[in-house]
């Protein structure tokens, strides 16, 4: 890696699909043949060990060997190192030896995982010379990239469908971002914004820095390794909206497997998404063919891509780790947040309960083992959706200051 | 009867810009036709099966072709076509 005083700079990426090179350059696609773009790490890079990692501050840049610049990063500098929580209850439920809570719930500053590829592609941006961020979100990523460009002193232009959670919108627009609601899905809004990266040279995180900014979802695989003490888990159920964070769990493990950091073998990936926009669920039950896109019908909305970009990658990856994916109702998911709430308690958004929810049946469909050690990478936090699990709550009793409304409380309790 | 074809920056270079009128009537004809009128064009706006590749979506009017029947979608008098890379998202 560069000596600490080196300007921060942004690797040259590659083809993922043709393998063709390209610059470091605000573009994502290949020139030759449209297919997404990554970032090429130099063969002579040396990447530090254990004791090395272990020595350097909790956020996402102890890895930074791992994270696609040269020289020192200067944004967002404190995210990262969320806390790996061990779920015995859930585990018990799951039929698996032991299970963890990656819980992003807690994420600083915006409690989503979405703060890791923020802080990484905002580095981008920063090596890049541009003053203005954007992305098209359906509400993690807005509050991310709202909070890390304002805090960043730059400019930013937000795009998100008309009708997100409430406190999405709020948890966006109080960094004081440009925030358009668009009428329309996810997916109107991220092809709006491939189109505006086009014409006014921003840098949209998600569009044309996405090289860039996809690497930092390798973190979380990273911090799952160190903080189990250097080994891996058997299996790892992940939430997938554009199928990215899949992909980058399973190259992260893959990783630190090659650098000798852990041993084992890579883990299970288990994908799950939300019954009412689950393509890439349903692309790894054919096997097959191209993915279908779908319009989305579902309460789990940070999760709702009915063309996500990744999916066939991810639809790879899972397959051929030898893990599978699962979908689940609405009504399940919102199972799935009071379970993980009552059991762990760590009260997750939507997705979340995609996840535990899509975890329960993948146990019940036969998905794991006796001995397997799982962890559930929860994304998001759940003040960001009341909504959701409003209705399913029981109504909490009004008493007058008195201790005998108490007692009879607790005596129907009883 | 003309619709225009609009391309991303990356690859109006290969035409003599970003917005191509065509007379065709349907959007895999569209396309045909811009093709063989901007040869290094052509490889880049389909695959070898004449299909769209995985990574590269057309919007008829902002709609998603996928849903309207793929490149035997119809095209209109003042239809607007929208070729947009799909990587992107998440």
């Amino acid at each position: 890696m560069s000596h600490a005083t080196e300007v921060l700079s942004a690797l040259p990426q590659h083809c993922k699909l043709c393998d063709c090179e390209a610059a470091a350059e605000p573009i994502a696609i290949c020139e030759r043949c449209l297919g997404p773009l990554e970032p090429t790490y130099p063969a002579d890079r040396r990447y530090p060990g254990r004791d090395e990692i272990a020595s350097r501050q909790q956020t996402i840049w102890r890895y930074r060997e791992w994270l696609p610049f040269e020289g020192e990063p200067v944004l967002s500098l404190d995210t990262g190192f969320t806390p790996l929580v061990e779920a015995p209850r859930l585990a018990e439920k799951l039929g698996v030896a032991r299970a963890w809570i990656k819980n992003d719930a807690v994420s600083h500053p915006t409690l989503s995982f979405k703060d890791r590829v923020v802080a990484s592609a905002l580095n981008a941006a920063h090596a890049f010379g541009l003053d203005t961020v954007g992305c098209a979100s359906t509400g993690n990523l807005a509050n991310a990239v709202a909070a890390q460009a304002a805090r960043a002193g730059m400019k930013s232009w937000i795009f998100i469908p008309e009708d997100l959670e409430e406190g999405k919108i709020l948890g966006t627009a109080i960094y004081g971002p440009n925030l358009v609601r668009v009428r329309g899905h996810y997916d109107d809004v991220n092809r709006l914004c491939a189109q505006l990266a086009d014409r006014f040279g921003w840098g949209i995180v998600n569009v044309n820095l996405r090289g860039y900014y996809g690497e930092g979802s390798k973190t979380m695989a990273f911090e799952i390794a160190e903080q189990l003490g250097w080994r891996l888990p058997t299996a790892v159920v992940a939430p997938m909206a554009g199928g990215s964070l899949v992909t980058k769990l399973h190259k992260g493990f893959g990783e630190f497997i090659r650098e000798g950091l852990v041993s084992g073998t890579a883990p299970r990936i288990y994908g799950a998404q939300a019954s009412g926009c689950a393509p890439i669920v349903r692309l790894v039950e054919r096997g097959e063919g191209p993915l279908v896109p779908e319009i989305p019908n579902t309460i789990a909305r940070s999760i709702a891509i009915g063309n996500p970009a990744d999916g066939p990658f991810a639809s790879k990856v899972i397959r051929s780790t030898g893990g599978w994916a699962a979908s689940v109702s609405d009504e399940a998911l919102v199972d799935g947040i009071r379970l993980l709430a009552e059991s762990t308690g760590i009260f997750t958004e939507t997705a979340g309960g995609v996840t535990v929810a899509a975890a329960l049946a993948l146990a019940w469909a036969g998905a794991f083992k006796a001995d397997d050690e799982v962890v559930l990478c929860i994304t998001g936090n759940g003040l960001k959706t009341t909504d959701a699990i409003r209705n399913a709550l029981p109504a909490s009793p009004i008493v007058n200051a008195k201790v005998r409304e108490v007692v009879a409380l607790v005596e129907a309790v009883h | 009867m003309s619709s225009t074809l609009f391309l991303p920056a990356i690859l109006a270079k290969f035409a003599d810009g970003n917005a191509i009128a065509s007379d065709a009537s349907t959007v895999g004809d569209v396309v045909a036709d811009v093709a063989a009128r901007y040869p290094r064009l052509a490889e880049r706006l389909r695959g070898a099966d004449g299909q769209p590749y995985p990574y590269v979506t057309f919007y008829l009017n902002d709609e998603d072709i996928r849903f309207q029947g793929g490149f035997a979608a119809t095209v209109r008098d003042g239809d607007e076509l929208t070729v947009v890379p799909a990587i992107a998202g998440g």
